[in-house]
């Protein structure tokens, strides 16, 4: 008999459908993935099951756990329920947690609510589930705070909670998203191992194929609030059915395709095989150039007579980037590559050695003009414009660095068309676009004044994987027509990977490893990024046809 | 923690220090000798002189401004120039009937708005929190001063339920205690509709957090998530306005004395402005600013005491 | 629609038409009196009836409009023209001495309530009607200064403004360009609110002497006067209050239905 079955489960809200028809079922022990891009509906699945859906949603349908239906379940009933027999784990380890309420006593109110115990009792339980998420005394006493703690700590504390009655179901919703790549492997070898441990049937969220790829038992893909195809991992991975399945594998382990013919700038055109590496191409010229740069942080002294303590984030580090090339930039939150990035673009400035851009050095306060040779494209779709500015005025803002020519608009309207997008869209506000059109803005006010360099700075790390794949289709043949130089920062190894022709990985401040992207990631030299490569989810080599993984 | 009370007092006593030359500097510029003021017009200029350099009047500025930060520090506030009494009895006389009525005020006020803000929070966009947010609303409308009026005219006129205006004194307290009653609720309301619109929105903004959904994740109930986990975090913002709220309580006691003759700090301000009695005038209004800067302090030790990352900040 | 902000917009817009009309007509003479008419209720001559002085309520209601409207919006005018700059300025170098400055500056001005300074300035300079600007005027500043710096502390965080800065523009102008832009709904709200509080301020003030002197009409000198013959005509302290009150409701309903209008955020929120 299966522990969860959802049967022709629908939610609307108001007048729009966010779930349609949803069928499932989850057998006790089993790891289920359930993945699909955002807005698909599959945490507002996991909503309906904790009866936790927003208010003003309407459901219809069953879902029946453990043989009991929890639908029209009174909240009394729900609420015995929740914690008891079925726990969550949610995405932001950041803001899971109550701020106010030391870690011992969140674990401890899971047991205080439901079994009337005291709350010495309860506490002594919440330590032994702390000990067996890893946060183990005396190193981690139930006495600290969420802030004393790292996301990946918290996280286990968010599974300690949430696992605190042995529940039957374990519901985890991206819960590894916003943690780093080493991080995430300790959480998710961690959940599965606790899941297989006591039993538990798992229901693990994710937009992350690999991640299921190495984990689930069966997987089912949604997309528009529908279950669109269901079935065992690597049977789906290897014969997907549904179309739509089959595009998110080919996003998923998608590299940009060669731009056509005549539009090769430098290329040999008599390469049968196409290759990143000949088509990024440096023509062995310094464009960027970085020597011992060094960026202290003096941090609040530890009291009042101590010196100031010093943090070394940017810690001598040395490289060069080539006109033309495509330059991967690796490392996990913390290691300095936000800081390092900062002084390239000479926002901050350098305590110790020099960055050159061409012939001049960069500071703060360089000339406007020779600023004109970089420019960036950041992370986030949402906060990269300024909400109340059309887009022309938003994309011809770097003509501040050259004088705005008098046929702006046209090179706006040339800009956009460059970036696929309908020059009249000049005219729009940024409202009136989605994250992946963003994105090609962004590009566009990047490209507006012709820089030498683009850094893209975690570019494509806010965006589903189909739409990131033609996001790096478009830098690719941007790069060729233009040739462009990219400095392309990203926590994300799989990316980095596909686009880069040299790569650094950079820890604690400091560049550890460097070489030719295929090389490094082939046979990597540093233990650290030998680390990180075993970190990374990978769909299992083999389960994908190459028609598939090479587009 | 040591090192967070450290820096609060230090910017307690520069405030203090900057407050106090503020004041001293605006009456310095007042025009007018008070000795002539305190002899009156036909004094002899020789009488004028001598009563100035009693009163230390001719000694430079800043000296002067020593010897008052002095005095005060000592409790030595002067002489009042019309009364020719120690300003520090005058004082010490009038707050023993407007401290007790801004801190009655005050709990009063609390006392309505807490409750007030959790149903309301709790029943967001029912009924309940409309009436709630209706009268709240007409509350922050009212100027205290009239709705004392109005409270003299209905309670104390009409009905006679309380004393219209005066004050017996603590002889005895109980009849001490009822003719502050109507002052406090005149004070009270205003304050406890602001404050409890505070509390809502603060609880309205925590309850939509990621930790809220933790806690019902857990089987923690609607009013439980409510209380044990949005109450605690929701006391950040309104401590805030709790602490902004002494200065306009204070502010507002003092227009209040006028409806309800009180004597009490209000009363014995104007009538020093009136009689041009500035040394009292200077004394009242550092106590008045000391009084807010110090509440402000205790704000600072209480967002400490609610919030461990305060605490823990070096 | 909303219907409070449409509620708060015609009351609002009610005080603001009186003040208007009131510089070219009133029904009396709001000076003017005659002993033989005094402490009338309201009849068909004088429809909020007369005072102890026999001069017209609704005529004195709408000069006072004017006192208390013209009070509160230079006062908001000091506090929106200091308090802005020193705010964004705050931001724009978040965490140097100039911050701190600032940010020191107005918790000590916020350490004297308006009543403190308008006791002060009175002290020195006497009561007056500029007294009552400057006292709630000066008080706005930090108020104005604090929501500014929130505000753009909270903008500057974003890529938008890294962006400008990469395409070489400086702080003051980004302030400018890009963060005022984008607190001003933060700005008008607040306006409103500070507008309202100034309304009362100033009835406080000119209830206690420090503010409006005779012959300037006030709504707060009006209930003072009103005060002792309060059980002989109630109306005479009834109708400033209601003016107070139905103002100072209908701008605060204006500033909350503004809120809500403006905020993107609560725009089609589903919960």
């Amino acid at each position: 008999m299966s522990l969860l079955a959802l049967d022709a489960l629908s939610v609307r809200i108001g007048a729009r459908p966010i779930l349609s028809e949803v069928a499932l079922s989850l057998a006790p022990g089993e790891i289920l993935g359930l993945v699909g891009e955002s807005g698909s509906g599959k945490s507002m699945t996991a909503l309906a099951v904790m009866g936790l859906l927003p208010e003003g949603a309407r459901v219809t349908g069953s879902v029946r756990l453990d043989g009991r239906e929890v639908l029209g379940l009174p909240e009394a009933a729900l609420n015995r329920m929740r914690g008891a027999e079925a726990g969550m784990i949610f995405q932001e380890p950041m803001t899971a947690l109550n701020p106010l309420m030391s870690i011992g006593d969140q674990v401890a109110e899971v047991l205080r609510i439901h079994g009337r115990m005291s709350r010495a009792e309860a506490l002594e339980v919440a330590r032994e589930r702390l000990d067996r998420v890893g946060l183990t005394a005396p190193r981690f006493p139930l006495s600290l705070y969420p802030h004393e703690l790292s996301g990946g700590q918290r996280q286990r504390v968010a599974i300690a909670l949430a696992i605190a009655l042995r529940p039957k179901l374990l519901i985890a919703d991206e819960p590894t998203t916003a943690l780093d790549v080493t991080t995430q492997a300790e959480v998710l070898r961690l959940i599965a191992g606790l899941a297989r441990d006591e039993g538990m049937g798992l229901m693990l969220i994710t937009h992350d194929l690999a991640v299921v790829a190495g984990m689930a038992d069966r997987v089912a893909v949604m997309q528009g609030g529908r279950i669109v195809e269901a079935g065992p991992t690597e049977a789906l991975f290897r014969a997907p059915k549904a179309p739509y399945t089959r595009d998110l594998l080919r996003a998923a382990t998608h590299r940009p395709a060669p731009p056509s013919q005549g539009e090769y700038l430098n290329q040999e055109k008599d390469q049968p095989a196409f290759s990143w590496q000949k088509y990024s191409k440096s023509d062995g010229s310094a464009l960027l150039t970085v020597e011992t740069a060094t960026r202290i942080y003096r941090l609040p002294r530890p009291s009042p007579l101590a010196p100031h303590p010093e943090l070394r984030a940017v810690d001598g580090v040395s490289f060069t980037l080539d006109a033309g090339e495509s330059l991967g930039l690796v490392g996990e939150s913390g290691c300095g590559k936000s800081t390092l990035t900062r002084a390239i673009l000479g926002l901050d400035p350098l305590q110790g050695g020099a960055i050159r851009l061409g012939d001049h050095l960069v500071s703060p306060e360089m000339p406007r003009a020779a600023r004109a040779d970089v420019q960036v494209v950041f992370q986030d779709p949402y906060g990269s414009f300024n909400p109340r500015q059309r887009v022309e005025r938003l994309v011809a803002e770097p003509f501040h660095l050259t004088g705005r020519p008098t046929d702006w608009r046209a090179r706006v309207a040339e800009a956009l068309r460059e970036v696929g997008l309908d020059p009249a869209d000049g005219r729009r506000f940024i409202h009136e676009f989605s994250g992946g059109q963003r994105q090609r803005l962004a590009i566009a006010r990047a490209l507006i004044i012709r820089p030498k360099l683009i850094v893209l700075d975690e570019a494509v790390s806010a965006l589903d994987v189909r739409v990131r794949a033609q996001v790096l289709d478009l830098l690719a043949e941007l790069q060729a027509r233009h040739g462009l130089a990219y400095l392309f920062i990203s926590h994300d190894l799989s990316v980095v990977r596909a686009v880069t022709s040299r790569c650094l990985i950079m820890q604690a401040g400091r560049i550890v490893e460097e070489g030719p992207t295929e090389a490094l990631f082939t046979a990597p030299h540093h233990e650290y990024t030998r680390h990180l490569l075993a970190a990374t989810p990978r769909i299992p080599a083999g389960w994908m046809t190459e028609e598939e993984s090479l587009s | 923690m040591a090192r967070y009370l450290l820096i609060r007092l230090l910017s307690l006593a520069a405030a203090l220090v900057v407050a106090s030359g503020v004041i001293f500097l605006m009456i310095e510029v007042t025009p007018g000798d008070p000795a002539r003021f305190m002899l009156g017009m036909n004094a002899a200029p020789e009488t004028v002189a001598a009563l100035s350099a009693q009163l230390g009047l001719d000694r430079p500025m800043g000296l002067r401004y020593l010897d008052w930060i002095g005095g005060m520090i000592r409790g030595d506030f002067g002489l009042s120039y019309t009364y020719k009494v120690p300003v520090a009895d005058l004082v010490a006389d009038r707050l023993a009937l407007s401290a007790p009525l801004a801190a009655l005020a005050l709990g009063l006020s609390t006392a309505i708005a807490l409750p007030a803000g959790l149903y309301a929070a709790a029943r967001r966009g029912r009924l309940g929190d409309g009436a709630v947010m209706g009268l709240s609303q007409l509350g922050i409308a009212v100027p205290n001063f009239w709705f004392a009026m109005l409270l003299v005219l209905v309670c104390a006129l009409h009905w006679r339920l309380f004393p219209a205006g005066g004050f017996p004194g603590w002889s005895d307290p109980m009849a001490g205690l009822r003719a502050l009653i109507l002052p406090a609720v005149a004070l009270a309301l205003p304050q406890a509709a602001i404050l409890a619109r505070v509390l809502r929105s603060a609880l309205i903004e925590e309850l939509g957090r990621d930790y809220i959904r933790t806690a019902r994740a857990k089987g923690a109930s609607r009013p439980r998530a409510l209380v044990r986990h949005a109450l605690r975090n929701a006391l950040i913002p309104v401590l805030t306005i709790l602490g902004m709220q002494f200065s306009f309580l204070l502010a507002g006691a003092i227009i209040i004395e006028n409806v309800f003759y009180l004597p009490g700090l209000g009363r014995l301000i104007f009538q020093a402005i009136t009689q041009r009695d500035l040394i009292v005038v200077e004394s009242v209004v550092m106590l008045l600013v000391f009084a807010v800067i110090a509440v402000t302090f205790v704000t600072d030790l209480a967002y400490a005491a609610v919030d461990p990352r305060l605490r823990h900040r070096g | 629609m909303r219907p409070a902000l449409i509620l708060g917009a015609v009351l609002s817009l009610t005080a603001l038409a009186a003040a208007l009309v009131s510089l070219v007509w009133t029904p009396w003479d709001p000076t003017a009196m005659t002993i033989s008419a005094r402490l009338q209720g309201p009849s068909a001559a004088h429809w909020a009836g007369t005072d102890h002085f026999g001069r017209d309520i609704l005529s004195m209601l709408m000069a006072g409009a004017r006192t208390s409207l013209a009070v509160a919006l230079v006062a908001v005018g000091i506090g929106v023209g200091l308090g802005v700059p020193l705010g964004l300025t705050a931001a724009a170098h978040r965490g140097s001495w100039l911050d701190e400055l600032i940010m020191r500056g107005n918790d000590l001005i916020f350490a004297f309530p308006a009543l403190v300074i308008a006791i002060l300035i009175t002290a020195t300079f006497g009561p007056s009607a500029t007294n009552a600007i400057l006292a709630i005027g000066i008080f706005n500043i930090p108020v104005f200064a604090r929501v500014a710096r929130a505000g753009a502390l909270s903008l500057w965080t974003l890529d938008f403004i890294r962006a400008a800065r990469v395409a070489g523009k400086g702080r003051a102008r980004i302030s400018a360009e890009h963060i005022l832009p984008n607190i001003a709904n933060l700005l008008i709200v607040q306006g409103t609110i500070q507008f309202s509080l100034g309304i009362l301020a100033e009835a406080g003030l000119s209830y206690v002497g420090l503010g409006a002197q005779p012959p300037t009409a006030s709504w707060g000198r009006m209930l003072a006067e009103a005060q002792t013959m309060v059980t002989l005509a109630p109306h005479v302290a009834l109708f400033p209050g209601l003016a107070i009150v139905f103002t100072v409701l209908g701008l605060n309903l204006l500033g909350d239905g503004l809120r809500d209008a403006l905020d993107p955020r609560l725009r089609g929120r589903v919960t």
